[in-house]
């Protein structure tokens, strides 16, 4: 006996476990998806729980006005917050004026000169730079752009805060110019041959037609790599030091917020004690400005877009 | 009257391509100059970690004494650590796409998630440490072993491969989608047959991109607790260990000269184990990737 295609259907319709499974599935993945929402609720709440320990004990206005890091002192240890701040300014700066230039440059140069060959070689070739580990950047701070510098300017120390603020510069140039480059291509074609039509050179179609179009694009990038270069961990934790200071000494040992979490996290401070409260409340700093930065690039993204 | 003075135009044309090619040697050249980075970093490390490698290091514990020094237990333990990555992030990363592409109602709830995960990505890898020291280390008692580190890095490299999934689900086209409705599939049907299989390519190629930044992060390792030296290889999830970046990170901190070397060849185990992975999604996405 046949069965048509008809009673397939309505027999397999019947079936009580397929019923089943397709109501329990968009619950089941409804659970799944909400992970990503609970974990940014467990970062949030963590920080501020034991950030709120921490100022049990040791006083807010002293955290977030004090200009004094001394946290492993027996007799006067003091928390106050601004010099890791510095230190951290200190290592974006460098890298925002290493990778703006040099990543807006490749961009532009990518979107409006290259030839499609040069494109399809270089591109993945930046990729590659973007996938290094940033313990390799590390290292090669400390053993090599370190060394190189102090041939030139014997003032350097070995722990400084040039140095690895170039290297993470060199780690964020692939962010930036890839961000940029997206939303440089993302310029009509039409206009740019407009302006080439009448009669203008290929750098006056960058420069007055592609890079104010794409500008928000490119701010945006500029940001999300601030963003990147104050989180970033490992290259300031091997090339930077760990001498927290409330100056404008580029040329000495630093530390920054990333760099004293790893300093604590490396040692023993024991569970409970205000140095393991104070790892949070850090944190936490850290976390509110990278956010910060976070809406502030999807903001500028949103906000100025041009649309075609 | 005329719009254009011709000579004028001629008289500045000169001046403009020379400057459209001072700017055009420029953008050159500082492109070149990010290459030129990458050649230096990889001839460095290579150069200074080349002559330490051997097969001995590969099979080595970790030692006090540099010429001794090997990375077995930094090997062994990487792996573990992906052991339990690679299937947790997979499962929650294909679990989220598939639930935001197929399931979800485009709507508050979703667009919040939707932006949740963008603003995620951004979260710096050192507070997803301190996330698990927290909830995994310590509320669930974890303690510093392989599955607190890998439920910590599943979630820090979890936005990543949502954002992949998704991607890859969405370029699935719509009529094929249509058509399976039409011979009378259900929704997960579709999905479990039709869907997912024309969208691995993509979800694999992200996966393994996503993968390859858990094994080369050291920062949320150092912030939960996992230890340096070991003498042994863990023999369950459950067990201590230590990873590639955490042994390098501990020899490049070393005051002795000869550390470096080590760190250097270890850093080289590190960049063909991140050359290996990146070969293999390449491959998949060569090889299975159909356009439609």
């Amino acid at each position: 006996m046949r069965t048509s295609v008809q009673e397939m259907i309505a027999k397999s319709k019947d079936k009580k476990s397929k019923k089943i499974i397709e109501k329990l599935i968009p619950v089941l993945l409804f659970l799944i998806a909400s992970v990503s929402v609970l974990t940014t609720i467990g970062i949030i709440l963590t920080l501020i729980i034991e950030t709120l320990t921490f100022f049990t004990r040791v006083p807010f206005t002293d955290f977030i006005f004090g200009t004094t890091w001394l946290p492993f002192s027996n007799t006067e240890a003091r928390f106050g917050i601004w010099p890791l701040i510095i230190g951290t300014l200190k290592i974006t700066g460098i890298a925002i004026i290493v990778a703006v230039p040099i990543g807006i440059s490749a961009a532009i140069y990518l979107s409006e000169y290259a030839s499609d060959n040069v494109r399809r070689v270089v591109k993945p070739v930046l990729e590659v730079l973007a996938g290094i580990p940033t313990i390799v950047y590390g290292f090669f701070a400390l053993t090599f752009v370190t060394p190189v510098l102090q041939s030139f300017f014997p003032e350097i120390k070995i722990f400084n805060a040039i140095s690895p603020g170039i290297v993470v510069g060199i780690m964020i140039i692939p962010m930036i110019a890839s961000l940029s480059e997206d939303a440089m291509s993302s310029v009509p074609k039409s206009i740019r041959d407009g302006a080439l039509a009448m009669g203008s050179t290929k750098f006056e179609v960058a420069w007055k037609i592609t890079v104010p179009a794409a500008l928000s694009g490119i701010i945006a990038s500029v940001v999300l790599g601030l963003s990147r270069a104050i989180g970033e961990t490992m290259i300031v934790s091997l090339a930077a030091g760990s001498t927290p200071k409330f100056d404008g000494d580029f040329t000495g040992s630093i530390q920054t917020m990333t760099a004293y979490i790893v300093q604590v996290s490396k040692g023993d401070a024991g569970y409970g004690t205000t140095i393991y409260y104070s790892i949070y409340a850090v944190g936490f700093t850290l976390f509110l400005f990278t956010m910060a930065m976070n809406i502030l690039a999807g903001y500028m993204s949103k906000r100025f877009r041009e649309e075609y | 009257m005329r719009y254009i003075e011709q000579e004028k135009v001629v008289r500045r044309m000169n001046g403009r391509m020379i400057v459209n090619r001072i700017f055009q040697g420029l953008f050159m050249f500082a492109t070149a100059l990010a290459l030129l980075a990458l050649v230096i970093l990889l001839y460095r490390i290579v150069s200074q970690g080349a002559g330490h490698l051997s097969l001995d290091f590969l099979i080595n514990f970790a030692s006090r004494f540099p010429a001794e020094a090997g990375i077995k237990a930094a090997l062994v333990g990487s792996i573990w650590l992906m052991a339990v990555v690679a299937p947790t992030s997979m499962i929650l990363g294909v679990g989220s796409a598939v639930y935001l592409e197929e399931y979800a109602k485009k709507g508050r709830i979703t667009s919040f998630i939707q932006m949740n995960i963008a603003n995620l990505a951004g979260v710096p890898s050192v507070v997803f440490g301190l996330l698990g020291l927290t909830i995994f280390v310590r509320t669930l008692a974890l303690g510093n072993s392989v599955l607190a580190a890998g439920f910590t890095m599943s979630l820090l490299i979890l936005p990543v491969i949502i954002v992949a999934a998704q991607e890859a689900i969405r370029s699935v086209p719509g009529e094929l989608r249509d058509a399976s409705y039409a011979m009378g599939a259900t929704r997960w049907q579709t999905i479990v047959r039709i869907i997912l299989p024309a969208a691995i390519a993509g979800i694999l190629t992200g996966s393994i991109l996503a993968l390859s930044r858990a094994i080369g992060e050291t920062a949320p390792l150092i912030v939960i607790g996992i230890p340096v030296i070991i003498q042994f290889l863990p023999a369950g999830v459950m067990d201590t260990f230590t990873a590639l970046p955490m042994q390098i990170y501990d020899w490049s901190s070393r005051p002795q000269a000869e550390f470096q070397t080590v760190a250097a060849a270890g850093i080289i185990v590190l960049m063909v184990v991140l050359l290996f992975m990146n070969s293999v999604a390449v491959f998949i996405r060569n090889k299975f990737d159909k356009s439609y």
